[in-house]
């Protein structure tokens, strides 16, 4: 569906996508987690047809996009990040005026924003404003338009940014019977939880390029342990000196596991078994005000390949 | 689960090789966005587009007119100031619509609410967008000079049945020179601040001194020169010859030929300026 090789995006000096390859197959839910200002976004204008690579090459659905923008686009859905729907339009006219760009006749363009409307739950708010409707629902009514010309390839950038959990987790829900009918979706996100829900495969992207690629699972395996133990020292250990003291901390537990992250609030011990860290603690003498043990998760791959957390 | 069972892809009608569409294609396709939205805000437009320049013409053309000796060599030809007025103020209006139609509407087409960046995530081209909200400023435009000229056509301003009809044509063309060039200048300003000091500066004094109120000659000599390198006073010299049937051949054609230059500049300004702002 989508392959790049080299793809580069610059803004006069700044490089936000700094030559990166992808391969996209069909039916698949392709994920691009990173966080703001890892180039994602720039990648998806460029998916979209919208934006003119700087160099590299670009096949969209088999074609060249510079050539052939207006038919990739005919057969693609776009929910971009910041809704852009038309408040001066109500929601059902948001949906019927938007298939006329498609070329969809009258009629038809008016049965697609019923049944779509149906989809995503706003059959009810069909003559309400857009303004009047909440976050959720706006977001809802976004994937409801980018459907509208029943796509072969669903581009979503960060389409739960913003949304409380419950909104969330029905959007996830209308994105999986999406992908289960066939098609292709392509989603970026800075949250590990959308990536390890969502994502058959993901790219890791950092700094404008691609730090890693795989299953989330996969990347777990490659580049995390199985579990991770969060320990936390109160504010009477670490108030002794102006440097983090969980840094020295993280000296006298450092054997206790394959490798520790230092967090300004929290150390991470990344070992096979959690608990058997935690009792190492114990063992010496040290009283964390909290502990924790986890499985790993995307955020850890995040943080051992970028040194960073996803979410500042 | 409904919808989404048919197959996917399975919805687009077929179109050429590479997909681009023609322009009439296009056009045709966003009509029905610009209709829509002209129709859910036509009660806001109605005040500044219709009433203002009756409250113009009964203000300056009926009531201090009424002040003003109505001597047709002063008046390059009108029997009445209220005659004078009329033909170079639609004009300069259609010029003060078309200019706020394609400031602040088109900025945040593309800054807030971004209707443009839905509009070419489908198969239209930036292009198209543009041209099309051009075309939708000019049939507004159009609207509402004619409106002005059956308002005004009872009060026996103008000579003959045609020469307002031809008049309306010119008035629209003014109208889009000066949108045009406005949606260009609108692509290309990173804050919309900038449309504060364009209006004040340039456009309000264009608008009182172009000829639209008083004869340019009495600017004086240097004065009259500079009010008539301005396209409004192209636009407000042939609507008013035509419409008071005082046609000057060639300095018409001047006039004319201004107009239609300044449009297709203006019309290039806007297409690339939104081209530009569109291909980030």
């Amino acid at each position: 569906m989508i392959s790049a090789r080299g793809l580069r995006k610059a803004f006069g000096e700044f490089e936000a996508v700094r030559g990166i390859d992808l391969d996209v197959r069909r039916g698949e839910a392709f994920g691009f987690l990173g966080p703001n200002g890892a180039g994602k976004s720039s990648t998806m204008r460029m998916v979209a047809a919208v934006s003119p690579p700087t160099d590299g090459e670009l096949r969209i659905l088999g074609m060249d996009p510079a050539v052939d923008g207006p038919a990739i686009r005919g057969r693609i859905g776009v929910c971009p990040q910041a809704d852009t729907l038309d408040s001066e339009l109500n929601v059902r006219d948001n949906l019927v005026i938007y298939a006329r760009y498609f070329g969809i006749g009258r009629a038809e363009a008016r049965a697609r924003a019923d049944e779509l409307l149906e989809l995503v739950n706003l059959t009810e708010k069909a003559k309400a404003k857009v303004d009047d409707l909440s976050g959720g629902m706006k977001r809802r009514l976004t994937i409801a338009r980018s459907l509208v010309n029943r796509p072969e390839l669903l581009l979503l950038d960060e389409p739960t940014t913003g949304l409380d959990p419950q909104a969330r987790h029905l959007l996830w829900d209308q994105l999986f019977r999406l992908k289960s009918s066939g098609v292709t979706l392509v989603i970026t996100t800075h949250y590990m939880d959308e990536a390890e829900q969502l994502c058959d495969r993901l790219v890791v992207m950092d700094g404008g390029v691609i730090a890693a690629e795989g299953s989330p699972a996969a990347l777990i395996a490659e580049h995390s342990s199985r579990e991770v133990a969060e320990v936390r020292f109160g504010s009477a250990d670490t108030a002794a000196d102006a440097v983090n003291p969980h840094e020295r901390y993280a000296e006298q537990l450092a054997d206790l596991g394959d490798r520790v992250e230092v967090l300004p609030d929290r150390l991470l011990v990344y070992a096979a078994d959690g608990d058997t860290v935690l009792e190492g603690v114990h063992a010496r003498g040290l009283h964390p005000v909290a502990t924790l043990v986890r499985r790993s998760t995307l955020e850890d791959v995040f943080l051992r390949l970028t040194g960073r957390t996803l979410v500042d | 689960m409904t919808s989404t069972d048919v197959p996917a892809g399975s919805g687009i009608p077929g179109g050429s090789p590479g997909g681009a569409l023609g322009t009439l294609t296009a056009l045709g396709r966003l009509s029905d966005y610009w209709v829509t939205a002209s129709l859910r805000t036509w009660r806001g437009s109605v005040v500044s587009a219709f009433l203002s320049p009756i409250f113009y013409v009964l203000a300056m053309g009926v009531l201090l007119g009424g002040f003003i000796e109505g001597d047709p060599d002063r008046l390059e030809g009108a029997p009445t100031y209220l005659a004078f007025i009329v033909p170079g103020l639609v004009a300069a209006h259609a010029m003060q619509t078309a200019m706020a139609e394609t400031s602040w509407p088109v900025f945040s087409n593309f800054k807030w609410n971004r209707v443009y960046d839905s509009m070419v995530a489908t198969p239209l081209t930036v292009r198209q967008v543009a041209l099309a909200h051009l075309v939708s400023v000019t049939v507004r435009i159009t609207l509402i000079c004619a409106v002005f000229v059956v308002v005004t056509a009872p009060f026996g301003v103008y000579a003959t049945w045609w020469g307002p009809l031809l008049g309306l044509g010119v008035q629209a063309l003014t109208g889009i020179c000066f949108g045009s060039l406005m949606y260009g200048y609108s692509c290309r300003i990173t804050t919309d601040a900038a449309f504060g000091v364009l209006f004040r500066l340039v456009v309000f004094p264009m608008f009182l001194f172009s000829g639209a109120f008083f004869p340019v000659a009495n600017l004086g000599p240097v004065g009259e020169r500079l009010a008539q390198l301005t396209p409004l006073w192209h636009g407000v010299h042939l609507s008013r010859m035509l419409c008071l049937d005082t046609v000057d051949g060639p300095v018409a054609l001047l006039n004319l030929a201004v107009l239609l230059v300044v449009t297709a500049v203006g019309v290039r300004w806007a297409v690339t300026g939104l081209e530009r702002r569109m291909a980030w």
